[in-house]
């Protein structure tokens, strides 16, 4: 068992260090890996599948968990008063697309819906990192795209939990759970900080494998506790991220980092486990239509909320190209979908979606570099 | 001089940029965990960084050194954020009717906060003694709680009502 768990960590590896050189995310390349290696792939795991699904649960818990730890409340207040038109924009071209596409591929309401959150989420994690490794932190269009993404970010935290609920149980009391959970943290997150901050101050004085193995602990306790009341653990991991803001945040996101790399890794390949390679056919046209719209409705928000913001025409098209990219949070929610029972073909679909534009989008954003220094020099 | 304009750049820190005499777009990036960035935008595209470096706490002081910045305040900015739950001021005091002593204004029993120097023009006065008298136009480094130091303040500034 050591012996394959130790080539699939070396598997991954090189293709992680393939995909930093190439300068993509190893996203689509741990989902292709995971396509290779499932059923229905030439090499079949036999002996891991059970430690991969365990990790992968755990993985998706830290991957929301950090995702809600990396913007405090004041970027969230902010971000809602100065994003909210870029950001109904946003949602209405790029939701729009994955539902309508869900119900013409007769995935049902609850698909729909599901299939909307794939289209309409930007990942975050491709974005922040393309911005700091061009060297973008300081330009003019990226506050216009962290606060798109912020606000999709808060969307989320309305969406996951009553999807969650909607797909899990669709019980009154599931349903009840969802929305209260939502309450209670949209009231943490409004509240002026600093008292309710004391335990948690307290809570993080303590040393770095305390405060590792406590925060773990409780995001997964509650994630457990979460999902009995038919919520989904992830989801309860995203909001005790959300609430947990400035000095415990960064500590904690620090502390996690390396475990969620892991773990992250491991949920992506279990998701491409779960595709059958042979399933693919049937969908590969729908994904790569529904990734030319979507790519060209987030082009169209990009563009519009820089041009907002007052931002070049270069600018614009890099905000737009930048957000292009579908990632990790696609995954999640095409997850919650089929572990729901939901028609498998939304895993598949979105298999293959994410793979396309989580590698477009880097490739796009590139391509606008290249002409624009090229064009620059040609005028000088 | 050019106006500064600042853009909250939300999980990464705050971004200050403005426009230089000859036309270039110089700007710094303070980032959450400390860092500071310094860019130059390009000429034909200045919403687009050309160069930028990165420096730790300490570079940033060197360079706020070399471009003039001010030593002392700093530093006690400095000692302020490593303590947590410690706030530190400096309080001008504005003209009063009569000379007052540190001990006569009850700033510690009445504020909990402390007044541990006094510059005067620039000669300092560290650690004074209750019957140190203030004079109007003196500096009073006061050091509490950030409710202490805010009460000490009016108190100071507000002749001790």
């Amino acid at each position: 068992m050591l012996a394959e768990l130790g080539a699939v960590l070396l598997g991954l590896a090189v293709l992680a260090v393939a995909a930093g050189r190439l300068g993509l995310s190893p996203v689509p390349f741990y989902l292709l890996a995971g396509l290779l290696l499932g059923p229905g792939g030439p090499f079949e795991l036999t002996e891991i599948e059970g430690f991969i699904e365990v990790g992968a649960e755990v993985g998706v818990v830290l991957l929301l968990l950090m995702l809600g730890l990396e913007y405090s409340p004041r970027d969230l207040a902010r971000g809602l008063r100065t994003g909210w038109l870029s950001g109904i924009i946003d949602l209405v071209l790029n939701a729009t697309p994955g539902v309508i596409a869900g119900y013409v591929l007769g995935f049902g309401s609850l698909g729909a819906a599901a299939l909307g959150g794939v289209t309409y989420i930007s990942s975050s994690g491709v974005i922040a990192k393309l911005i700091s490794d061009l060297g973008f932190t300081g330009n003019r269009e990226t506050g216009t795209v962290l606060t798109l993404l912020v606000v999709e970010d808060l969307v989320m935290a309305v969406y996951l939990p009553l999807l969650a609920a909607a797909l899990l149980g669709a019980s009154l009391g599931g349903a009840f759970g969802a929305v209260g959970l939502v309450a209670v943290v949209l009231v943490v997150l409004l509240r002026p900080r600093r008292r309710e901050q004391r335990w948690v101050q307290r809570l993080f004085n303590r040393s770095d494998e305390a405060v590792l193995l406590g925060i773990l602990g409780v995001a997964l306790a509650v994630g457990a506790l979460a999902d009995r009341l038919g919520v989904s653990a992830a989801v309860a991991a995203f909001l005790i991220g959300l609430t947990l803001s400035g000095e415990p945040a960064e500590r904690a996101s620090r502390l996690l980092r390396p475990l969620r790399d892991l773990f992250a890794a491991a949920f992506f390949l279990f998701f491409g486990l779960q595709v059958d390679p042979g399933a693919l056919g049937p969908v590969i046209w729908a994904a790569v239509a529904l990734g030319l719209l979507t790519a060209a409705t987030k082009v169209v928000t990009g563009w519009w909320a820089a041009r907002a913001d007052g931002v070049g025409v270069w600018g614009r098209r890099r905000a737009a190209a930048m957000l292009v990219s579908r990632g990790e949070f696609s995954v999640v929610i095409a997850e919650l979908a089929i572990t729901a029972g939901l028609d498998e073909r939304i895993g598949t679909l979105s298999a293959a979606y994410v793979m396309a534009l989580a590698v477009v989008g880097p490739l796009a954003l590139r391509a606008v570099e290249v002409v624009r220094r090229r064009r620059t020099v040609a005028s000088a | 001089m050019a106006p500064v304009d600042e853009t909250e750049l939300p999980g990464v820190g705050t971004r200050f940029s403005f426009e230089t005499g000859d036309g270039r777009l110089l700007g710094v990036i303070r980032h959450h965990d400390g860092r500071r960035e310094v860019f130059i935008a390009d000429r034909d595209d200045p919403d687009c960084v050309a160069v930028s470096v990165s420096l730790e706490e300490g570079e940033s002081h060197i360079l706020a050194d070399l471009l003039g910045g001010t030593e002392i305040a700093r530093e006690v900015t400095a000692v302020a954020q490593g303590v947590a739950g410690l706030t530190v001021d400096w309080v001008e005091v504005p003209g009063l009717p009569a000379p007052a002593t540190i001990g006569a204004l009850q700033i510690r029993s009445r504020t909990g906060a402390s007044v541990v120097a006094v510059l005067r023009g620039s000669e300092p006065y560290p650690a004074p003694g209750p019957d140190f008298s203030l004079a109007g136009g003196d500096v009073v480094l006061v050091v509490g709680t950030a409710s202490g130091v805010r009460e000490a303040r009016n108190l100071l500034q507000g002749g001790g009502s």
